[in-house]
């Protein structure tokens, strides 16, 4: 299972910043196991965002946002609501979040920090790919993990090694990730998104939390594993 | 000397580049250094470039700090996190080095270790924060220093990448955190450079323009082919495929180019690639 908390509201709103509509997705799958975007969260989350002045303009809930083919076809029936609000929030893993953000032109915010994917990978057939850093960037990176999708890894733009959109580590077959961030943002109107300096990650996090560790939901996790091993 | 001091004395500041060899006869690599002695204000050192392991720059700047000669001292985030980078730019303080030079580094695949693990814990834009932090005497996790270092702060930027908007958006954040000033990637355009530094004008950061000296027709080729960030165009690989003395013609052109674009930056950064012993002759050429 994947495991995941929120962010906290403070960090959820200001991600938000000039941002008045917005259409919740949750899902039914780990997010809604970790107590981070199931029903309940996403009701929750909706009230206080409407606390704050927010207009909801919709709500869905995904089994697994993890399954792009699934995620494109629930959306797609809110595709009025959707083009209506200014961004999406998307309360799940880092692969659900850059699942939703390839397949709606709108900006996606991530409402969840990925812990662990606990071995798992979910549903997703994508090439979405998440790090499990404990501290998600997606919504300064238009929805692309920079972790995973630039091969160094950097968080604060391209280095100078790209040639003609491709990475000097395989020129002939990999997209610069930055080139892919930027021709996202430039799409979204969102390249303000880019010029925000993000400061060193805390690699500290990439590591599982030892509150998690301790939790009867981890021992379930691993109690397969351990079977075999005995 | 702190090449910032230069340019706020309005200096036109030159710089070249020397890459330390591959062991440690450094007899060579010093000979280059003397021929430049005089002629430039400082030499970059460059930090294990293109990923091939060999000698640091932070000893040959501190070899050529031992005979008078100022430096730029390179350092990239591909092989040290961020406890070895500060360390190292303490080191550098106290070995008198003035001049650092933030960069994230090429891949590891492009060099003689491919199969090592590549770092990039910090970037170049959190290695020029952590360096400003060490300046103003703590490090990046706010723990107190003994003694603070004190040395300029240059970045890298690339002119004539396509597109160039992003390369201008990490600009503007590196001077954001504290870039003093800029050596670019070769540029052979005068246009694009122009329209450039038009850009980028209202950050109000010295811009030395970097020129690679050209070796040969098929050089050139294999830069637009290969080399990010450079193009150089048709004109110029003619005038290289016609030349009878290779290089006569490219201290020629590498001098027309600086000449042709002086007044558009602040300086030079002149990469020889090899050609170290022509640096002199292009200066002279170019009347620096």
């Amino acid at each position: 299972m994947i495991v995941s908390e929120q962010k906290p509201f403070e960090e959820i709103l200001q991600m938000m910043e000039g941002e008045q509509s917005i259409f919740l997705v949750g899902c039914n799958g780990c997010a809604e196991s970790s107590g981070t975007g199931g029903k309940a969260q996403v009701a929750e989350m909706k009230s206080r965002l409407e606390q704050e002045g927010k207009k909801v303009v919709g709500t869905t809930s995904v089994d697994f946002l993890c399954d792009k083919g699934l995620v494109k076809a629930r959306l797609a029936r809110r595709a009025s609501q959707i083009r209506e609000a200014d961004s999406l929030l998307v309360m799940t893993c880092g692969v659900g979040v850059q699942a939703t953000a390839a397949v709606v032109a709108k900006p996606v915010h991530p409402a969840c920090n990925t812990i662990s994917l606990g071995g798992s990978r979910g549903e997703w057939r994508g090439s979405e790919r998440c790090q499990e850093c404990g501290d998600c960037l997606l919504d300064t990176t238009g929805g692309l993990c920079p972790l995973t999708v630039c091969t160094k890894g950097l968080i604060n733009g391209p280095c100078g090694g790209a040639k003609n959109g491709k990475c000097e580590f395989q020129p002939k077959t990999k997209d610069c990730g930055w080139q892919l961030i930027y021709d996202r943002l430039k799409k979204l109107g969102r390249l303000d998104k880019m010029k925000v300096v993000v400061e060193p990650k805390d690699y500290s996090k990439m590591e599982v939390p030892e509150e998690i560790r301790h939790t009867a939901r981890w021992a379930v996790e691993q109690r397969e594993e351990e079977a075999v091993t005995k | 000397m702190k090449l910032t001091e230069r340019f706020e004395s309005g200096e036109f500041v030159v710089t070249s580049e020397i890459g330390p060899p591959k062991g440690v006869d450094v007899a060579k690599m010093l000979e280059e250094a003397e021929l430049m002695r005089g002629r430039v204000h400082a030499i970059n050192i460059t930090d294990q470039q293109s990923s091939v392991m060999r000698l640091g720059a932070l000893a040959v700047c501190k070899l050529l700090k031992d005979k008078d000669i100022d430096s730029v001292f390179q350092l990239t985030c591909r092989d040290r996190n961020r406890i070895a980078l500060q360390s190292d730019l303490l080191s550098a303080s106290v070995f008198g080095l003035e001049n650092v030079l933030c960069l994230t580094g090429d891949y590891v695949s492009l060099g003689d270790h491919p199969q090592a693990k590549p770092v990039f814990d910090m970037d170049s834009i959190s290695l020029i924060q952590a360096a400003v932090a060490l300046r103003d005497g703590r490090d990046i996790a706010g723990n107190e220093l003994q003694g603070k270092p004190d040395f300029c702060l240059g970045a890298v930027v690339a002119p004539a990448a396509d597109p160039v908007e992003p390369q201008i958006i990490k600009m503007e954040k590196k001077v954001k955190v504290g870039a003093q000033f800029f050596q670019t990637q070769a540029v052979y355009e005068p246009e694009k450079f122009e329209q450039f530094m038009n850009q980028v004008r209202h950050l109000g950061v010295p811009v030395m323009l970097g020129i690679v000296l050209l070796k040969s027709a098929g050089m050139a080729r294999f830069m637009n082919k290969n080399v990010a960030g450079v193009h150089v165009p048709d004109s110029l690989i003619d005038e290289m495929d016609r030349a009878d003395d290779r290089v006569k013609k490219s201290i020629e052109i590498a001098a027309r180019l600086t000449n042709e674009m002086k007044d558009m930056c602040q300086g030079v950064h002149i990469m020889p690639i090899g050609w170290e012993k022509h640096v002199p002759a292009v200066l002279d050429a170019a009347g620096l």
